[in-house]
């Protein structure tokens, strides 16, 4: 059995291009103190992509996606759902830049949570959530309590957790920007495997230009105060997985070059 | 920890409670001090062997008042907590009246108990249930109220019912912060009972440590009274050593107070 199912799009076969997974249209965010930590957001998620969000800290990457997972309402504008993907809170993995596990649990009971939360009877949920944490390659360490764990397992752990019940919708919040720079790269790369082999949407939080190029197949350029997305760069025709020697290949150094200029342009265009 | 390290944890208070009684034992003999206005430790474990059919009773009567009392502590006070933690309107209104429970002497309340109660072991039960509660009461709110924010939008984004985000993630996270305040309230409990027999003053068979106490006292047995003063300072002792053992087997796979550095 395999931990996700969702239908690749990728490929090229499918004869017409899908509707966007997620559409939102002038979306607006302002706190209760009178922040405006988002404004006039028109954004398409594509099924199938990897997109990442790349900005400054303060530019309201967090918030859009708490919006988009509907644990916060934008203050005005509307974000819209796919037919056949309103159940988004079930159609959603979430990934936090803590792995944010329960302490007092198992590996493999943090994993089951989002299925014990649904109901799923515990055997069929174990066996889930043991498949979810062999997909992350951590079979074997079930029992294990998180502080067993080092850092790099633990996110393991947490995307596991995000994965097990077979979201369409993997929205993931920086990460690994807690994590060494070794460890980032071998979850950077797995990450791209699991997203190559199941067809999973990805919108990926992250402030690192190298990161961000590495990830995606989209990345959108935000700016702070207000947030709103200013720049967009596309990158489909790099096959997934990458080739070992991908991050010192000269077509990477160009991308980052290019993603690099519009970060700088974007956040110099601010107020 | 090596085993040399364990050892002397343990041999440094020991040797030093050795070493105190053995200068008081000392100094009451070379002063030839009367047994009436101070009885060395010989005396008193005299007095324990001699009189440990009435003071063994005593104990257990004691014990079972402030057990019982911790018991009715944990269960309304936990039960309490967790209403607290349903809404901050009825932990606003209610929390005032628990810290005047809390802030009002015991010694103070005890008679007016004794009055309104008719059996004198429910009075002593209630007046020790009262100094027990507050610690569980206020360290499981606090506990409740400190889970992960995160972890809560998680659950919500799972469709948590309220229920299953109490079970599955509050009341896990309230945990350290609840055997915290038990061990403090176990100590307590003891206190509570022992304060309230004294203000009871009840004798007979049926009778508390604290009565010992006092009966011994007024019949100048001063050795008797120091027995029974060692008795409750040892179930105080054993109290919290046993709690610290219950808090240590619930928490060592995961919380970080009970985590032993590795070196
Ligand atoms: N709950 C909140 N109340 C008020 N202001 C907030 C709140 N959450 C975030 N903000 C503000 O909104 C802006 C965007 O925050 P955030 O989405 O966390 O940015 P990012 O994730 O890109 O670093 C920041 O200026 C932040 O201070
Ligand atoms: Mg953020």
């Amino acid at each position: 059995m395999t931990a996700l199912s969702a239908p690749v799009f990728r490929h090229g076969e499918a004869p017409a291009p899908p509707g966007p997974l997620v559409s939102l249209r002038g979306v607006e965010k302002r706190f209760a103190n009178g922040t405006l930590a988002l404004a006039g957001v028109d954004l398409d998620i594509a099924p199938g992509e990897f997109l990442s969000l790349l900005g400054p800290s303060g530019c309201g990457k967090s918030t859009l996606l708490r919006l988009i997972t509907g644990l916060a309402e934008p203050s005005a504008g509307r974000i819209a759902w796919a037919p056949g993907h309103e159940e988004r809170r079930r159609a959603i993995g979430f990934v936090f830049q803590d792995p944010t596990l329960m302490p007092w649990a198992t590996a493999l009971d943090n994993v089951r949570l989002p299925l014990r939360l649904a109901g799923v009877p515990r055997a069929e949920g174990e066996a889930r959530a043991a498949a979810a944490l062999a997909r992350v390659g951590l079979a074997g360490f079930e029992r294990a309590f998180p502080r067993e764990l080092s850092g790099g397992m633990r996110m393991r752990v947490s995307i596991a957790r995000a994965l097990v019940t077979q979201p369409s919708l993997l929205l993931m919040d920086e990460p690994f920007a807690a994590l060494d720079e070794l460890t980032r790269h071998r979850l950077n790369d797995d990450l791209l495997a699991l997203w190559a082999e199941s067809g999973i949407t990805v919108v990926f939080v992250t402030h690192s230009v190298f990161e961000s190029v590495y990830l995606s197949t989209r990345i959108l350029v935000m700016t702070p105060r207000p947030g709103r997305v200013v720049a967009e760069l596309r990158h489909d025709g790099v096959p997934a997985p990458r080739e070992a020697e991908y991050r010192t290949s000269a077509a990477y150094a160009a991308l980052c070059r290019e993603a690099s200029h519009a970060l700088a342009a974007a956040t110099g265009m601010a107020p | 920890m090596n085993r040399g390290e364990a050892l002397l944890r343990w041999a440094a208070p020991g040797l030093l409670g050795l070493g105190v009684l053995a200068l008081w034992e000392g100094l009451v003999r070379a002063w030839a001090v009367p047994d009436y206005v101070l009885p060395g430790p010989v005396a008193i474990a005299r007095a324990l062997v001699a009189d440990w059919p009435l003071l063994s009773a005593s104990l257990l009567v004691t014990l079972e008042v402030a057990a019982l009392a911790l018991v009715a502590a944990v269960s309304v006070g936990g039960l309490l907590a967790v209403l607290f933690a349903q809404s901050r309107w009825v932990e606003r209104a209610l929390f005032p009246y628990a810290v005047v429970l809390q802030v009002t002497p015991v010694v103070a309340i005890a008679p007016l108990v004794l009055i309104w109660v008719n059996s004198v072991t429910v009075a002593l039960l209630i007046c020790a249930w009262i100094v027990a509660f507050f610690p569980i009461l206020s360290n499981t709110v606090l506990g409740l109220n400190s889970a992960d924010r995160n972890l809560a939008d998680l659950f919500r984004l799972y469709g948590a019912t309220r229920w299953q985000a109490l079970w599955l993630l509050r009341l896990p996270s309230a945990l350290p912060y609840f055997l915290a305040g038990l061990r403090v309230a176990g100590g307590l409990a003891l206190i509570g009972a022992v304060a309230a027999e004294f203000v009871a003053g009840v004798g007979g068979s049926g009778s508390g440590l604290a009565f010992r106490i006092l009966e011994a006292s007024f019949q100048l047995r001063i050795p008797r009274m120091f027995a029974a003063l060692a008795l409750i300072s040892a179930c105080g002792i054993a109290i919290f050593a046993l709690l610290g053992l219950v808090q240590h087997l619930l928490l060592r796979r995961w919380h970080e107070s009970a985590l032993r550095a590795e070196r």
